[in-house]
């Protein structure tokens, strides 16, 4: 990866999953409980991020609470933490086709 | 591991021999395919029944002209979702005429039962720990088949028919 | 209960006893499936190819269900009941696809069991939409009306559900396979790009047969279908596809999922080689269990007896007094309506693609008004086609306009089948967990650029596809003009492929040059279209056949001068 691709990632990651039942988006927010909003998303240096996501995911998968659990990206814009790639800012918000769905109708 | 046949756990009269072992003379063994192609002749003579393993990529035809030497043949499955067996043991049947038993091994799943059962199988090496109740269920939560099973020859019945209920419908 | 009576509608397949305790039966047998998830007894990678097999994926936001609508074909009262779930466990409305299928976007893993037992009150299930097993058979939207039918696509298609439900042998393939039928002159199915296409047709004799195309596919290595077999006839049917079967399943590749597809053991295997593995399963197959017998196909004949159609003079003055009153209703006429092979009938497209809107995307509201129409104009019967619209395919020429009025009130009344603004769109990164990016913008922006119908008009056929990522659901390959999104370090960008048809004459569009933003994509369409305009010999001469005749240099002149 070259230097210039990297100034593109963020210093800080967050981890999600989809919830097991319901399919609904979570992150992992303070004390390792699970919240639906990013807002409340914990955030991680990216050094330290692996080392968290692994029993996370373990028990999350122990306990069928959750599935598809790992990390991503999180960039400064304006002062607030956003997510890095498309892909997780349409997960934390939902369809930019459909303002008014998923989590950004709340 | 335990062993399902006819939807119930069931004594298993073989004992799997890795390579490199000596086979016993006095029981039934299943030996590795590999080893029969290196070591066929030690074989000649033997009472006691035998049982061949195929690996998932092994397709029937590599032991059709051996099968009259086998009371058993072991069919893996690598990974469950890897469903080749369930033409391995079709053909077995239908091209080769095979009547002796068929087993699953390796990553099957309950879920599984009915299509193993109605392909040939007749018995399936489950993994340690399984819940029999979701085996016996396999064989009694579906009771209609729209294609033929391996002892059907009525033609094409096809569009449909009742299976036998909870009992393998394999002659 | 609700289920469909018999008798009492077109065309369509009535269950019986045995049909819906299947069905009752494998929904009961998916609750356990979902309980034995949640207790952990199934693991996630276990359960998985089971949710799948039952229609269920889990997107970017919740689970995704997908309803199987067999060939496509639904009745008013099921299309009700979609709308109904579409209401009470999603959000409002529902997606028609490119498998001719309809899914929910917003759907709860603990809802789905009642989810498929609401379903199955009305004879529909989610059964093997997804899974590497045999999907949902897909045939002409038009089966059944079309003037240039020669065999009923529907009869053979309900055989293909029935024999591939649970076949017990073909459940775990190394990856999805799809089977697609036409039975006319013009293929509106698609056939060549399935992984099996078949084409129906009659010998001398008036006897039904089958020319089989193997292997073709788009995602990452588009192929077309190979003829491997020119004539099968009826009865051996089922056995040549059991063999084709067959030898996929021993033989395709498992060790990577993008080889795993058919198109790809034909290609390795070579046709020739492929053809003989497959002739020598079929020959040893062929025998009494797997003759189709007539007496089978006629029974199944029945369900799809022509509905009781009144006789009428082929000229419906009505009509030619609405046409000439009004312009916008004449428009849709030229375009969204087509020739039924009964006197004084047609045939007509309900468009869901408005300027600007989400191609495919119908609302519950919608869906119940064009259940009325159905049940109103077209008896009680409509289908899906695989470009993501829905046709009526039995309405009475004197009651077009009536229709059209009542379609064009609810945003349903496009006139633009076949033309620019038909684009088909996978949901891409709006929705789908694999896409690289978003598809829908795009086909939006391009649909609102090109909105006035009667410029689509003037532009004539064009077929815009676009997908979200290589996978390829949005049929990129083979739009005229074909759009594949690609996400180049976290920014939109997309490829534009030129050239594609997925008719009979089938072909694989050509990159026309680097990817570009979704705002200059939606210029360089644009351009493209303007040189063709500039191009075309006269009128009739569609912007395939230009751009065959001048090659690809006009348009990239146009397109890349700045570079």
């Amino acid at each position: 990866m070259s230097a210039k691709d990297r100034s593109k990632e963020g210093s800080m990651k967050a981890i999600t999953a989809n919830r097991l039942r319901d399919g609904e988006v979570v992150f992992l927010g303070e004390g390792g409980r699970w919240v639906e909003s990013f807002a409340e998303a914990a955030l991680f240096p990216r050094a330290e991020a692996d080392a968290v996501l692994a029993p996370a995911k373990e028990k999350a998968e122990r306990e069928q609470f959750a599935v598809d659990i790992y990390t991503f990206e999180v960039v400064e814009q304006d002062g607030v933490p956003v997510p890095a790639t498309m892909r997780e800012r349409i997960r934390t918000a939902g369809p930019t086709v459909r303002l008014d769905l998923g989590k950004q109708a709340a | 591991m335990p062993l399902i046949e006819n939807g119930r756990i069931g004594e298993d009269a073989w004992s799997f021999i890795p390579d490199g072992e000596p086979v016993p003379n006095d029981r039934p063994v299943i030996i590795s395919f590999e080893r029969w192609q290196a070591e066929r002749d030690s074989f000649e003579g033997r009472n006691a029944r035998l049982g061949v393993r195929l690996k998932s990529g092994t397709l029937a035809g590599a032991i059709a002209a051996d099968l009259d030497r086998f009371s058993l043949v072991a069919v893996e499955f690598a990974k469950f979702r890897d469903g080749r067996g369930f033409s391995t043991a079709r053909e077995l049947r239908e091209r080769y005429g095979y009547t002796g038993e068929i087993r699953a091994v390796g990553h099957v799943i309950p879920d599984q039962y009915l299509y193993l059962v109605r392909t040939g199988f007749t018995s399936v090496e489950a993994p340690e720990g399984t819940n029999p109740d979701s085996w016996a269920n396999a064989l009694t939560e579906v009771t209609i088949a729209f294609q033929p099973s391996l002892d059907d020859t009525a033609p094409l019945s096809l569009l449909r028919r009742k299976l036998k209920v909870g009992q393998a419908d394999v002659g | 209960m609700n289920h469909i009576a018999p008798g009492a509608r077109a065309g369509i397949y009535h269950y019986d006893e045995i049909d819906r305790q299947f069905v009752a039966e494998r929904v009961e047998q998916f609750r356990k499936q979902v309980d034995r998830r949640l207790s952990g007894e199934l693991t996630e990678e276990e359960f998985k190819p089971i949710r799948l097999m039952n229609g269920l994926y889990l997107q970017l936001h919740a689970y995704m269900l997908r309803i199987a609508v067999p060939y496509g074909v639904m009745s008013a009262t099921q299309l009700r009941k979609l709308s109904a779930i579409g209401r009470k466990y999603d959000r409002g409305y529902g997606h028609f696809t490119t498998r001719q299928n309809l899914q929910y976007n917003w759907i709860k893993l603990e809802d789905t069991p009642a989810i498929l037992h609401e379903l199955a009150e009305v004879d529909m299930h989610a059964l093997q939409t997804s899974g590497n097993c045999v999907r949902n058979v897909t045939t002409d939207p038009f089966v059944g009306a079309a003037k240039d039918e020669v065999v009923d696509g529907r009869v053979y298609a309900e055989i293909l559900r029935q024999w591939t439900t649970m076949h017990p042998e073909f459940t775990y393939l190394p990856r999805k396979f799809k089977i697609a039928i036409s039975g006319a002159e013009s293929d509106r199915a698609a056939v060549r790009i399935h992984d099996v296409g078949l084409l129906a047709r009659r010998n001398e004799k008036g006897e039904p047969g089958f020319s089989f195309y193997v292997g073709g596919g788009l995602g990452r290595s588009p192929f077309v279908g190979k003829l491997v077999r020119e004539w099968v006839a009826q009865e051996d049917f089922v056995a040549y596809l059991e063999a084709i079967l067959r030898v996929y399943n021993q033989y395709g590749r498992r060790d990577n999922i993008y080889k795993a597809r058919i198109k790809i053991l034909v290609h390795e295997l070579g046709l020739e080689k492929f053809t003989q593995e497959v002739e020598e399963e079929f020959a040893r197959l062929r025998g009494p269990k797997y003759r189709l017998d007539p007496e089978i196909v006629e029974g199944i004949r029945k369900h799809f007896a022509p509905p009781p159609f009144e006789e009428l003079p082929d000229h419906s003055e009505s009509l030619e007094r609405a046409r000439a009153a009004d312009p916008a209703f004449a428009n849709w006429l030229a375009v969204n309506v087509a020739e039924h092979k009964a006197p004084g009938y047609a045939i007509a497209t309900v468009s869901l693609k408005p300027a600007g809107g989400i191609p495919g995307d119908a609302t519950c509201d919608q869906m119940d008004l064009v259940a009325d129409l159905a049940e109103r104009h077209s008896f009680g019967e409509l289908r899906v086609t695989h470009v993501q619209n829905l046709v009526l395919a039995h309405v009475k020429k004197d009651e077009l306009y009536d229709l059209w009025k009542q379609l064009d009130a609810a945003g349903l009344g496009s006139a633009n089948a076949g033309l620019i603004g038909d684009i088909i769109a996978c949901p891409g990164l709006d929705y789908c967990a694999l896409a690289n990016a978003r598809s829908i913008p795009l086909a939006q922006a391009i649909s609102a650029r090109f909105a006035d119908p009667l410029r689509q008009r003037t532009i004539g056929e064009l077929g815009i596809k676009i997908s979200g990522c290589i996978n390829a659901c949005g049929h990129h390959h083979v739009g005229a003009i074909g759009i594949l999104g690609v996400d180049k370090k976290g920014t939109e960008y997309y490829q534009i492929t030129v050239g594609g048809d997925p008719t009979l004459t089938t072909a694989i569009g050509d990159i026309l040059g680097p990817a570009v933003t979704e705002t200059e994509a939606v210029d360089a369409i644009e351009a493209i279209v303007d040189v063709y305009l500039a191009n075309r010999s006269d009128e009739s001469e569609r912007f395939i056949d230009t751009l065959k005749r001048v090659g690809h240099a006009p348009f990239k002149e146009r397109i890349y001068a700045a570079d």
